[in-house]
């Protein structure tokens, strides 16, 4: 290794990427995953190797991409956050039927604790649903090594590999061991594949296919008891043995300055070594299964083993049954007595996150506000992104969030219902993402909703990166057939509140499918430009 | 030896400016370095902390446990004390005295800065003001840091000064030499404080 780098390891994992002959990434900003592109982006070998690293419209998008670019042989990788795998779930479950020619990795990035997300939940069952191998690094340096070894596996097996980071490991940095750019791997030659029968999955073919896959299933597993990532280190003290996916393994060896005295099994490679875990259990009457995320391993290995053998971890509360793993509750699952701390504060107030002061969403909410207030029926549907926001006080402005684009299909069906106003509010990239095709559904149902896209033309709360409709909203709002005249336009700002609350006002009092687009660039993009 | 560090603020205020330069000026010393960091939706006005661990040896956890830490940095006075849980009983604190007031309930200042005055070891400092004192009046987090640097025995101040000098080189001679006065403008209060 010619050099040290202090890299997040999602940095970390990219630059695996591109050491290891990448051609292109696809993906859509999501935390904690974004800086994976980012990082691509903006490193010379990309431009040098004219690696593609363009931002997708949305994560399925991405990932069929990704499938054409590994069909012509090249490798590839889709990033995205864990939600990101419910969008594309449909073409990644197609990928493990169709399997790989390039190289192909999806990267999904967990958020336990769910810092900026809606939900828990855990990529690894993803491995188990389609049947293909899940990486799970542990720290930085796995995480750019792993990147070149799931490549090779992929190629090798013809498989799409699922690596799984949590929000800990993308955004922690450390000191990365790596290669010169100079050594990278070269890039795949453009071929085809050999049999291209199993990528039309036509049930003739698919049927063939799918029963090779559960075959090499358990190839994988043996890859896996084999694996170099998979590993049982011996202790002395056999009273409790440990199992330690990922990250988890870290917390457990912070608490063992000195090595840790019980039997460790480290797993970072799936289908979980059936093999290795038995052997552990033929050592231990008790195991603790130490998992970031849901508890996957620990749910099967509960019943499997033979009377006497204890499994504790998250489903016994020997851990907490959500959130995200650490030091401290690793070590009381361990029966250590926890270090002396000072109590904590009792002045401290919470400060939740807001909108920046000046923002756009600000004022849009602000006169929505004031004219909802003569509509007490109404309600505003919205969605993911900075404006979600405007559920909390001050605003109080919006009553839903649930997934990408549902502002507007929601909006779609209490209307139908017969709640009225029925507003949705959605930005402009979460509307390029998921809401057009809910709007060409309002279209042709004639809804009675007035949709209002806060543009401020990026995708804001990842960090200020394209937004794919800039400067096209109203070309795309008509196209997909909503009447002209009721396409509205103004700049959100505190001056023009008498003329939003005038706009707002009569399009929720008109009875089909309106568009608001209030407009004004991201306090965060505009300053970042003003620097340049 | 090791240095468990957690740098507090709220999200804008430029806390991860601070922890590249240590970062840096730790690789510099040839250290094992892990930092952990806040990005998303709540770098929007919200609570934020990086967990900042150095050491001559191997760093496994990217968290620091609670009771683990060696210092507690903080650009916000109220900010120092939510991660009180996380200090070690023989660790410092050092912050800022300047509040960041953008919610309601924000409590009366005296009771933040009472609550810091009775704890066994802590530099609390106006850094604004000290910042503008030296001309520097954009570099008030690295008076910070400087004040720092006088508890953060694992690292020779002349590295974390090299760690300045390589973040903003390309920001031009003028920069550096503001953010390097900010610096040494810290270091020296801390040295009187103590």
């Amino acid at each position: 290794m010619a050099q040290k780098k202090l890299l997040l390891g999602d940095e970390a994992l990219a630059l695996g990427a591109l050491h290891a002959g990448l051609s292109g990434v696809y993906a859509y900003p999501g935390t904690p995953s974004t800086e994976i592109t980012e990082f691509i982006q903006a490193y010379p070998l990309t431009a040098e190797r004219k690696v593609h690293c363009a931002w997708s419209v949305n994560e399925k998008t991405a990932m069929e991409e990704a499938l054409g670019m590994s069909f012509a042989g090249k490798r590839t990788m889709v990033c995205m956050k864990h939600v990101g795998m419910n969008v594309c779930a449909d073409p990644f479950m197609g990928s493990a039927m169709t399997g790989a020619n390039g190289g192909l990795v999806v990267v999904s990035c967990d958020d336990p604790s769910q810092h900026s997300s809606q939900n828990e939940q855990d990529s690894r069952f993803w491995g188990t649903f389609a049947l293909v191998p899940v990486f799970e690094p542990s720290n930085q340096q796995e995480a750019y090594e792993m990147m070149r070894s799931a490549f090779e596996y992929s190629e090798k097996h013809g498989i799409p590999v699922l690596m799984r980071l949590t929000t800990r490991l993308s955004h922690s940095r450390a000191a990365v061991a790596c290669a010169d750019d100079g050594d990278a791997l070269p890039q795949n030659q453009m071929h085809t594949p050999a049999d291209e029968r199993q990528w039309c999955t036509l049930p003739v073919n698919a049927r063939v296919r799918y029963r090779q896959l559960v075959k090499d299933y358990d190839l994988f597993e043996q890859d896996a008891v084999a694996s170099p990532y998979n590993r049982l280190e011996e202790g002395p003290d056999r009273s409790l043995g440990i199992i330690a996916c990922g990250i988890a393994y870290n917390y457990l060896m912070e608490n063992y300055p000195d090595g840790c005295p019980h039997p460790v099994l480290k797993i970072s490679q799936y289908p979980y070594p059936k093999e290795l875990i038995l052997k552990l259990s033929s050592q231990c009457k008790k195991i603790l299964v130490l998992e970031e995320g849901q508890p996957l391993l620990e749910e099967r290995l509960k019943g499997v083993f033979p009377a006497g053998i204890t499994v504790t971890g998250r489903l016994d509360g020997a851990l907490p049954r959500t959130g995200e793993l650490s030091p401290d509750c690793v070590r009381e699952a361990l029966g250590l007595p926890s270090l002396r701390q000072f109590p904590a504060s009792e002045v401290v107030a919470p400060r939740p996150p807001a909108l920046c002061k000046g923002c756009g969403h600000r004022d849009l909410f602000t006169a929505l506000n004031a004219v909802m207030k003569d509509y007490p029926g109404g309600r505003a549907f919205s969605d993911i992104g900075c404006y979600t926001l405007g559920w909390l006080p001050p605003f109080k402005s919006i009553q839903t969030c649930v997934d990408m684009g549902a502002s507007i299909t929601m909006a779609l069906g209490a209307a139908y219902s017969g709640l009225w106003p029925s507003v949705a509010v959605i930005g402009d990239s979460t509307f390029t993402h998921s809401g057009m095709t809910g709007l060409l559904d309002a279209v042709n149902e004639k809804s009675d909703v007035t949709i209002c896209i806060s543009d401020n033309l990026t995708t804001g709360m990842t960090g200020g990166q394209d937004s794919a409709g800039t400067g096209r909203l109203e070309a795309i709002c008509e196209g997909l057939g909503v009447d002209p005249a009721h396409i509205r336009i103004f700049e959100p700002l505190p001056a023009n509140y008498p003329e939003m609350e005038k706009i707002l006002r009569e399009e929720i009092e008109y009875h089909g499918v309106s568009v608001i687009i209030s407009r004004r660039e991201c306090l965060q993009t505009l300053r970042r430009h003003a620097k340049k | 030896m090791k240095q468990d560090i957690i740098l507090a603020g709220v999200g804008g205020q430029g806390i991860l400016s601070i922890a590249t330069v240590i970062g840096s000026a730790a690789l510099r010393q040839g250290l094992s370095v892990k930092q952990a960091e806040v990005h998303g939706m709540s770098q929007r006005g919200g609570d934020v902390q990086s967990h900042l661990r150095l050491s001559s040896t191997t760093i496994h956890s990217d968290l620091i446990p609670h009771g683990g830490a060696d210092l507690i940095v903080s650009l916000e006075p109220m900010e120092a004390l939510r991660y009180l849980p996380y200090l070690a009983p023989e660790g410092w604190i050092v912050t800022n005295t300047v509040p960041f007031q953008n919610i309601p309930d924000y409590p009366p200042l005296e009771s933040v800065l009472d609550e810091l005055g009775r704890l066994p070891r802590a530099i609390v400092l106006d850094v604004e003001a000290a910042a503008k004192e030296v001309m520097s009046p954009r570099s008030a987090n690295m008076v910070l840091l400087g004040a720092a640097s006088s508890v953060m025995g694992i690292l020779d101040p002349e590295n974390l000064r090299d760690g300045i000098r390589h973040i903003f080189a390309r920001k031009g001679e003028a920069i550096v030499e503001a953010n390097i006065k900010a610096f040494d403008a810290g270091l020296r209060l801390s040295q009187q404080a103590r």
